[in-house]
């Protein structure tokens, strides 16, 4: 099937040149200037056919743009683009697709009341009868390994099935150059191999691919080649294998990386500052998770790690964490020994709490707003940032720029609007006013998702630090890199239960895969497995 | 009216179908993510132009036709004011309703009094003779045979055709569509646009048959009642048929209620058919989370498109 196409596609190309010869795709000059920033300052790059390609950056790198202009998003001021050595424009995304690149999106584009099968009837450019698609979806689920069941609702699938969703839809257009932009951001350990195993499939039947992710050991076990962006420039390409991983880090940053050490505190003498303990609780969403029977201490001067898929309670447990969503009973959460179950945001801060939610725009921030209206929006109450009932505009604004000096918040100022921020800019500046109440409990909910290394790294100095100090700190994260750095104990939140805590230590990344699928107690097997795994590591 | 035999069904079926025909249209054009508050306005443009051209043409199938034609015409000004211009949803369909109501009587202003040809009874042979089922079923207007075929062409073509998917597609996640390069706008256009049409049908069939004058407030709330029978149904063309028969059944009722004389202030008794079908659809639809699987996501949702 494949030769077929790619005959078709070389009938195309300016004749004289041999079919199979030279890169898949070249792009060269490529140059993208947006008001105020040039996010792409002559990029070439060359992916060659069976290659899978990494794209390194940090946030604002350009790396979202480059994909953008080459599936057709957006399109270059400058540079060229060429496809089997001849200049294409792709001009829609639809255009990109009929030439054979597909793209796998960070965030997906699905549909959550309709089917499996529905949703990828959607994502193709010519409608196909039910049957014959059915068939197709059942050939490439075998050949692939990935299993979809076409009948089921989408709001009922774990984000790994979800992201399945999207690559079927890719699959089913045959491309030649497949992009994948952060794709196991979301997934467990186990889905992680899966794809991973799914994407060299692909690439040894001579699909390209272009992989594009934060997580520098994954890009080192799967990549052939990786180049690097800084500010919209290529500053390195290497094979990733040949590299460690703080050496690719520091190329993306340009920066000596200290070696990160949050050296584990053993505090688990001290009383509780925050506790939970039995809270059970019917999700306040549609298709949200229940939360049963969660019991958890987090000791002051420590750092406590939830794992686990999101969609498996983690919204549920921070709402009512942080009093959005109370709790049946007082006593069911307690910040330094007082019951605040049944309180509300205000009155938990008041208590000494600090949360941050996920969601940096919307919920962590109004978008529309300045930092520093922002920065009176959580800090009004510890930071004494009211007087007689009215905004002490002063005293706010100062407030906002010891946030944004403290943790390097790249912006104009605090008048700058929330949404006008980067990710990982926003992400800072919320921590950083977290952090600076200098709260007795700090909850964090993804604090780095979607953040480059260096932001990331800031933000676990900070956190670290304020545990130190004796602040009770609980992380929730599908990041699981991130807690074994960070934490010193972990529990797994799966199906809105949460598995004992035990020291990070202590813990194998299979064990947590385990746990995080929900099972557990694992068969004798995947424990022969899970051993076998945890020696190579 | 008659209230003996068959046509008490009859006339069940009669005060059912301008809401089936509304609530259809209003169904489509939310399942595409659109809430058209305007129903009302729309059905009482539909009826003046319905009403109008009948009187000047001396054919009722025509003032059909040309009611369909002015609901979805002044369906337009709702969809261009929210789908490009980017207003408030319900806002606007508010003022659709109010400016419906307005122009329709401005329009209807020398009609008042007049008679127009009205539609006529279409008996299907031999099946108009089955005791009671037949009157019922067989005997209607074609305007009343074609709201039962529209509503079975609307489930089929939602539940089993690839554009059906796509518009609800568009209703559930207009981003999602847009990305995968769904032409979002055109769509909800074209189901405005049907709801429109269908509303203006609607209209035509209460001023060319069920109470055929032109009068200011011909529809009395029945827009309305369309709109909450899309909700309380659930978004499901089945029940809507069992809301639309439920409203017109009380609406009997409280007729029959009168013609007995029974003791109960007359104002109450108009209430009823209102009031028993909101009651009984609230009922029916207290499955939750069977409403938000059906319910469009991005209901009454502007949608910028962003690159």
């Amino acid at each position: 099937m494949a030769g077929d196409r790619e005959v078709a596609f070389e009938a195309e190309a300016p004749a004289g040149r041999e079919p199979g010869t030279g890169p898949l795709l070249s792009l060269a000059g490529i140059v993208k200037q947006f008001p105020g920033c040039r996010a792409n300052d002559g990029i070439d790059l060359e992916i060659a056919e069976h290659e899978i390609h990494a794209l390194l950056g940090e946030n604002g790198a350009g790396k979202s743009t480059l994909v953008k202009i080459l599936y057709g998003v957006l399109r270059a001021d400058e540079g060229e683009i060429r496809w089997r050595g001849r200049p294409v424009a792709f001009s829609s995304p639809a255009a990109a697709r009929e030439r054979g690149i597909g793209m796998v999106f960070q965030h997906f584009s699905l549909f959550d009341s309709l089917t499996v099968a529905e949703n990828i009837a959607l994502g193709l450019d010519q409608p196909e009868s039910r049957r014959g698609l059915g068939n197709r979806i059942a050939e490439i689920s075998a050949r692939y390994g990935l299993p979809l069941d076409p009948h089921r609702v989408v709001h009922d699938l774990s984000v790994g099935e979800r992201q399945r969703i999207e690559i079927m839809r890719c699959l089913l257009q045959n491309p030649k150059l497949l992009i994948m932009d952060e794709p196991t951001s979301v997934l467990t350990p186990q889905e992680v191999e899966r794809l991973f195993a799914t994407l060299r499939r692909l690439a040894a039947e001579g699909c390209a691919i272009l992989y594009i992710s934060h997580k520098l050991e994954e890009v080192r076990a799967l990549c052939s080649r990786a180049t690097i962006l800084r500010l919209g420039r290529v500053v390195g390409r290497c094979a990733p294998a040949e590299k460690s991983a703080r050496e690719l880090a520091e190329m993306m940053i340009n920066a000596r990386l200290q070696p990160q050490n949050f050296a584990h505190r053993a505090a688990r003498e001290q009383p509780a500052r925050l506790e939970i303990a039995g809270l059970s609780q019917r999700s306040a969403h549609t298709f949200g998770t229940t939360l049963t029977d969660i019991s958890l201490r987090v000791a002051g001067g420590e750092i406590v790690g939830i794992a686990g898929i999101a969609g498996n309670g983690q919204a549920e447990l921070m709402e009512t964490l942080t009093g959005e969503q109370l709790s049946p009973q007082a006593e069911t959460i307690r910040l330094d020994g007082a019951a605040v179950g049944r309180l509300g945001p205000r009155e938990r801060r008041r208590r000494g709490g600090a949360f941050l939610p996920e969601e940096r725009n919307g919920h962590g921030a109004v978008g529309t707003m300045s930092l520093a209206e922002n920065a009176y929006l959580s800090g009004a109450v510890r930071k004494g940032l009211q007087r007689l009932g009215f905004v002490d505009r002063g005293r706010t604004r100062e407030f906002a720029l010891e946030i944004i000096a403290g943790f390097d918040v790249r912006t104009t100022g605090p008048d700058a609007e929330a949404r006008a921020l980067s990710g990982g800019n926003l992400q800072k500046f919320l921590v950083g006013r977290e952090v600076l109440q200098n709260p007795g409990i700090l909850v964090l909910n993804q604090p780095t998702w979607g953040v480059d290394a260096g932001a990331a790294a800031a933000i676990y100095t900070a956190i670290a630090a304020l545990a130190r100090a004796g602040a009770a700190v609980l992380v929730i994260s599908q990041d699981l890199d991130e807690i074994l750095m960070l934490c010193d104990r972990i529990a797994v939140l799966a199906a809105g239960r949460l598995s004992a805590p035990m020291p990070v230590g202590e813990a194998t990344i299979e064990h947590i895969g385990l746990l995080m699928g929900g099972s557990a107690a694992p068969s004798p097997a995947r424990d022969a497995q899970a051993a076998q795994g945890g020696t190579a590591r | 009216m008659s209230v003996a035999g068959g046509g008490i069904l009859v006339s069940i079926v009669s005060a059912s179908t301008p809401l089936l025909l509304a609530a259809s249209g209003e169904l489509v054009a939310e399942k595409s993510g659109v809430l058209n508050l305007g129903v009302e306005g729309m059905m009482l443009i539909g009826a003046i132009a319905g009403f109008a051209t009948a009187h000047v043409t001396a054919s009722a199938p025509l003032g059909v036709l040309a009611a369909a034609a002015a609901g979805a015409a002044i369906s337009m000004i709702f969809a261009v004011l929210t789908l490009a211009l980017l207003t408030n949803q319900i806002a606007t369909g508010l003022a659709l309703t109010i400016f419906g109501h307005g122009f329709a009587a401005l329009l209807g202003a020398r009609f008042v009094g007049i008679a127009a040809p009205t539609l006529q009874r279409l008996p299907l042979p031999l099946l108009a003779d089955i005791p009671y089922l037949g009157p019922v079923l067989f005997d209607q207007t074609a305007l009343g045979y074609a709201s039962f075929a529209i509503l079975g062409a609307i489930a089929w073509f939602l539940a089993r055709t690839h554009a059906g998917l796509t518009l609800r597609a568009v209703g559930d996640n207009h981003d999602a569509a847009h990305a995968i390069g769904h032409p979002v706008r055109a769509i909800r256009y074209g189901a405005i646009g049907f709801g429109g049409a269908m509303a203006g049908m609607g209209g035509a069939y209460l001023s060319l048959f069920y109470s055929p004058l032109w009068s200011q407030d011909l529809t009395a709330g029945r827009g309305w009642i369309a709109l909450a029978l899309v909700v309380f149904s659930a978004w499901r063309p089945l029940w809507l048929l069992v809301g639309a028969y439920l409203f017109g059944g009380i609406t009997f009722l409280s007729l029959y209620l009168q013609g007995f004389g029974v003791a109960i202030p007359s104002p109450f008794i108009s209430m009823l058919p209102y009031v028993g079908t909101v009651a009984v659809l609230v009922l029916i639809s207290r499955d939750r989370r069977r409403i938000r699987l059906n319910q469009p996501a991005c209901l009454g949702q502007p949608f910028h498109a962003a690159a």
